[in-house]
């Protein structure tokens, strides 16, 4: 379908203090091969020649992997598809003549900037806080071959290193908890011999950090892993509680 | 790295409901094991009654522990819902939670409040009372008032007998616990870390038969005693 | 004309990195703490570089333009990454890694530095795997390779198609370890836009903070560019829809020569553009091309067909295909280097034999390697009868465990089952050579600022290699530059804190309010991507995959045309000191129409086709390579590097000449 005509209702927040609203606007002669954001660029297009300030919202690579994109659409993270980033949600998960609500990753810890652009710094402090394995960036390490790494685990590490940090997890969790973020990094290097030394430490280090961030706290619904672009499981949320309770029994 | 770490933090908050859940549950099944035996046979039941409430180590250690689990994971679950709720200022306009978790994890708190309000009829019906005979009146007895016979089964009986409303209550009581429990089972593992892919799904298993089962008991001893006398 | 002095230490290849090693002057750590340093992107480049000068002790101010460093679009190679650790003993070596990349690069990079890039490429490996990187691994537990881009060993280090995620994400947590210190100073959501130099020497930049809209002065003692490869100057690229040339270009503004603009690489194996709406293009690993067969119909009766869905790709008949690369390059068939089968590819398309609607793309097809697989399966699991029906499904499940989640990234686009029916791939702007022109110590020509990765020039000369972008960025930010920029530094311990109050500061901070200022008050009636797609037109027809001098003395002429046109028309909604989307992207695309002619002016400059520079008018006539590219060693074997002088049409051009002593000049040839 290469005509589609579609009503969005979207969240407009000049800034951070504005108080925001809900916005009706129409778009038309949106192609079914158009990205979400090239839809969204067609809108923007349309509010500039009008005279009217473009929608802001964050997106860079376009490809799924940056994690810049954060639009909540039609009441889920990155919209109706599973598995996908929005901007590889293509229109053609749409039909002609749909509203399609349009709105930021809601939560305490991701304030509002303007309009669909919210501060996910909060992620970054949580990493600050122990995302990080202690060795210096001499070159001065053992060999690479050094250290087998049994392949099952370097698997799982990988899958939990997955993460691109997009935040789908706190924005679709009722509590708005951010564990599956968390639990990604400390699973990553709880799985590998290099990150064991500092294990126990840096899941303590980062929970505190993440609860001083005003995040919620995980009821295990696991709507987060459904909504998780990069599919992490739910098992790395287990590992952390794990890494967390061993660190404060021993 | 140096630890930064002050106080519980929210993963050892949901491991204290995790545990106290544990504690809930395993006494479900108790109290469950003992209801029955008052289908099978109102001696039996009678005697372990008996038992029950006036053992030491039961009344002294386990109940105070029962009340600690119960008052704590209400009142923690509470809090948790509060704080939850204040981790999002700003609600979304359109949520659609049903796309991706199940109505019974996202709505604990519906289906913890109904069960809070059911203990609140179940202490009227029991509980009350039976500190009441016990530890104001000072009867230790156990003994219907001028006989030989012990009052637990007829009190259970009696509550029952010809009273359709609050056997419906039970009813629906007992389905919100089911839906309380056919998350909670698992998600109390989750909490504690534990998750396995050889044995997550039986867990799984095992909560839903669970979550189902148990409450079905207590519900068949109220219809039992209901349709039956 | 000047010549430029590339500042190459002296003595054997082998030994010129470590010789410079021991004698380089070092700065004392007591001293480093007195020392600033800005750091501009952080992608591997940058990341590393950030973390790596800050753990050393001097104070590093970090800036990208995203949210957080993380998202830099080093994130998006998937690939892997080269190093020669020899692990596979298939007979690598740092000489094999080193001539492969000259090369691979058609004898248009630095030999110097392409040496010792193949030496610290095994450190590369060794901090990765000890910062937590997760490469993939074989069952006894040890790293896997696989072989990349042609070459004869497998020497490329993966994390599956995420490589350059996790090698960023690495870098990302040496930064914040450093953060954590305080010996880092991270400014996310910040942009350069102009760099200020205080007696000759880079001093510091000005950035705009894209949230507040302020204009920020900071000041450092040297300042790093790690920021990237400018191929959003074609609007279309793999790139993301924020890498810019604008922190290169006004550093080139300011007096940094830029370097061979006109080096572009066009990756062939892209998903096609769909229709005019298209914001970027996304890439496939080449690695597709190890089984996939690369055709077009022979018939233009079926390519019509085909476009209006008369015809299914599938039903055309073997004799009314055409394998054009098999065709014209029989010893290296699909595997041609990636210039090669991108000229090919245009070529057909141009012939008219595109395949979709808009008429540019070609197909990639696996049903040949589904059956060759299946029929390889059968034998091994003994089944001697197997029917067509389970040879596909068991040809179809090898094909799915090698590119699965290629096949899923393709069919999610474009809603297309490759299993089924042929991928369609279009070539497409993926990595800039170019880049500010730097010596051995990386330093610009412009006195204590730096480029490293893709923001340089140096180590991928004509054409890069697959896997080696990965391995320049963290090559130039984890031990290149850490050890250069001491020696400069060192003559720097006694400058004190440099202040931010002078009027040179002032003058860069009146010129970048006064540029953002004339954008938003302009209140022209057309959209900053309307200026944008204009330019990208003309570089893809006139710049692109082959160049003529007809078409670059016209291109040159449309973009000053069009950048008359930017100033006097474009609309830029919103104010200059707010957040403003449309502003960032005005600013960006009045680089690109500078660079743009610089890259053509380059481009008619070097008069001959050299790896991804390909000129109609240098190609070889008669003989067995008849029409293929023909470089010209004996005129152009040099680096061009612009001087700014006021306009692009008006660069200044200095010549470093290329000297090759230790890899003998060859041409290439795949027939």
């Amino acid at each position: 379908m290469d005509n589609m005509n579609l009503t969005l209702k979207i969240w407009r927040q000049k800034n951070a203090q504005d108080k925001g609203k809900m916005t009706d606007y129409n778009v038309t002669g949106i192609s079914e091969h158009m990205s979400f954001l090239e839809m969204m660029d067609v809108l923007n297009e349309q509010l500039i020649n009008s005279g009217d300030e473009p929608v802001a919202f964050d997106h860079d690579c376009r490809e799924g992997i940056c994690g810049s994109c954060s639009m909540f659409i039609n009441g889920e993270a990155h919209g109706p598809v599973k598995g996908t980033t929005t901007c590889q949600l293509h229109m053609r998960s749409f039909s002609d003549g749909d509203t399609i609500y349009i709105e930021p990753f809601r939560a305490k810890a991701f304030p509002v900037i303007k309009d669909l652009i919210v501060d996910r710094s909060a992620f970054d402090r949580i990493q600050h806080a122990g995302g990080y394995i202690s060795i210096n960036t001499s070159g001065n390490t053992q060999d690479a071959n050094a250290t087998p790494i049994p392949k099952e685990n370097a698997d799982l590490a990988m899958d939990a290193a997955m993460c691109i940090g997009c935040g789908a997890c706190v924005a679709t969790c009722k509590n708005s908890s951010a564990m599956l973020f968390v639990g990604a990094k400390v699973s990553q290097y709880a799985l590998l011999p290099q990150g064991q030394v500092e294990s126990k430490m840096r899941a303590q280090n980062m929970v505190a950090q993440m609860d001083a961030e005003g995040f919620g706290n995980c009821t295990n619904t696991g709507a987060c892993m459904v909504e998780c672009p990069k599919g992490i499981d739910l098992s790395n949320i287990a590992r952390l509680n794990r890494e967390l309770l061993s660190g404060s029994l021993t | 790295m140096a630890s930064k770490v002050q106080g519980l933090t929210s993963i050892g908050r949901k491991v204290i409901m995790a545990l106290t859940g544990f504690f809930l549950m395993f006494f479900l099944l108790q109290h469950l094991s003992i209801n029955m035996m008052s289908v099978v046979s109102a001696e039996l039941f009678n005697e372990v009654s008996h038992f029950m409430g006036t053992n030491p180590i039961v009344q002294g250690l386990l109940q105070p522990i029962l009340i600690f689990s119960v008052v704590f994971h209400f009142v923690w679950g509470m809090y948790l819902e509060y704080q939850n709720n204040q981790a999002r200022e700003i609600k979304y306009a359109m949520y659609k939670g049903s796309a991706n978790a199940s109505w019974m994890s996202r709505n604990m708190i519906i289906s913890g409040l109904a069960v809070l309000a059911f203990l609140a009829l179940h202490f009227y019906d029991f509980w009350i009372p039976e500190m009441n005979v016990k530890y104001i009146q000072g009867d230790m007895s156990g003994m219907l008032s001028g006989t030989e016979e012990y009052r637990y089964y007829e009190e259970l009986v009696h509550k029952f007998k010809g009273q359709p409303i609050r056997v419906v209550l039970y009813i629906i009581s007992f389905v919100m616990l089911s839906l309380h429990l056919l998350h909670g089972f698992q998600s109390s593992f989750q909490s504690v870390g534990y998750n396995s892919t050889k044995y997550t799904p039986i867990i799984k298993i095992a909560g839903n038969i669970f979550a189902i089962a148990i409450p079905a008991g207590f519900v068949l001893v109220a219809l039992v005693h209901f349709l039956s006398h | 004309m000047a010549t430029l002095d590339g500042k190459i230490p002296a003595g054997p290849i082998k030994d010129k990195w470590t010789l410079y090693k021991d004698m380089v002057d070092l700065v004392n750590p007591a001293n480093k703490r007195n020392i600033d340093i800005i750091v501009v992107g952080t992608g591997l480049a940058g990341g590393s570089a950030a973390a790596t000068l800050a753990e050393q002790g001097y104070n590093v101010k970090a800036f990208c333009y995203q949210d957080s460093p993380r998202r830099a679009h080093s994130i998006a190679a998937q690939g892997g990454i080269n190093a020669a650790k020899n692990y596979q003993g298939d007979g690598d070596s740092v000489h094999r890694l080193f001539y492969d990349t000259v090369k691979g690069g058609d004898y248009r990079s630095r030999e110097a530095n392409v040496h010792r890039l193949a030496e610290v490429s095994t450190n590369i490996i060794d901090q990765c795997v000890a910062q937590g990187v997760p490469f993939a691994r074989d069952y006894g537990g040890l790293l896997d390779n696989r072989s990349f881009g042609g070459v004869l060993v497998s020497r490329t280090f993966y994390a599956k198609g995420q490589t350059g995620q996790q090698l960023l994400l690495g870098a990302y947590s040496a930064m914040n370890r450093q953060i954590a210190r305080g010996k880092i100073q991270m400014f996310n959501r910040h942009e350069m836009l102009d760099l200020v130099i205080i007696d000759g020497k880079a001093r510091g930049i000005i950035a705009r903070n894209l949230v507040t809209g302020e204009i920020e002065r900071h000041s450092a003692h040297a300042v790093v560019l790690g920021t990237g490869g400018y191929g959003n100057v074609f609007f279309l690229s793999t790139n993301a829809m924020g890498s810019n040339v604008t922190a290169a270009w006004k550093t080139h503004r300011r007096g940094a020569y830029f370097a061979n603009p006109c080096f572009t690489q066009i990756h062939p194996t892209c998903i096609p553009r769909s229709g005019d709406y298209q914001s970027k293009l996304t890439l496939m690993s080449e690695s597709l091309r190890n089984d996939g067969r690369i055709w077009v119909p022979a018939r233009l009766e079926d390519v019509e067909a085909i476009r209006s869905g008369r015809l299914k790709p599938t039903a055309i008949a073997e004799e009314h295909r055409d394998y054009y690369l098999e065709r014209r390059y029989p010893a290296f068939g699909n595997l041609v280097p990636r210039d090669v089968a991108s000229r090919a590819a245009k070529e057909r398309c141009d012939a008219g034999f595109g395949v979709n609607a808009t008429g540019e793309a070609v197909y990639l097809d696996f049903a040949a390697a589904i059956v060759r697989y299946g029929e390889e399966q059968a034998t091994i699991k003994g089944e001697k009868d197997a029917t067509d029906v389970r040879i596909k499904e068991l040809g179809k499940s090898v094909v799915e465990a090698k590119y699965g989640n290629l096949f899923d990234m393709y069919k999610q686009i474009t809603a297309d089952n490759p299993y089924e029916t042929p991928m369609m791939i279009y070539p497409a702007v993926h990595y800039t050579m170019g880049g500010l022109w730097v010596d051995y110590n990386l330093m610009t020509t412009v006195q204590g600022c730096y480029a490293i990765g893709e923001a340089n020039f140096s180590e991928h000369g004509a054409n890069r290699l697959g896997a080696s972008a990965l391995m320049q960025g963290l090559a130039d930010g984890y031990f290149v530059l850490p050890y250069t920029i001491g020696g400069y530094l060192s003559k720097d311990i006694r400058t004190g804190k440099i202040s931010t109050d002078s009027p040179e500061f002032a003058e860069a901070e009146a010129n970048v309010k006064q540029k953002l200022e004339s954008l938003v008050n302009n209140k022209g009636t057309k959209s900053v991507d309307y200026y944008h797609k204009k330019l990208g037109n003309i570089m893809w027809n006139k710049c692109g995959m082959s160049r003529n001098e007809q078409g670059l003395m016209e291109a040159m002429t449309e973009i000053a045309e069009l950048r008359d046109d930017f100033y006097k028309n474009v609309s830029v909604p919103g104010g200059a000191y707010e957040l403003n989307q449309e502003l960032e992207k005005a600013g960006r695309v009045a680089d690109f129409l500078e660079l743009g002619e610089l890259f053509a002016k380059d481009a008619l400059d070097r008069n001959e086709s050299c790896g991804g520079h390909f000129r109609e008018e240098s190609v070889e006539v008669g003989g067995p390579q008849d029409g293929e590219a023909l470089r010209d060693d004996e005129n152009y074997a040099y680096v061009s590097a612009w001087e700014f002088t006021g306009k692009p049409s008006d660069a200044v051009l200095h010549k470093e000449q290329l000297e090759f002593n230790d890899i003998e000049l060859k041409q290439r040839s795949y027939k």
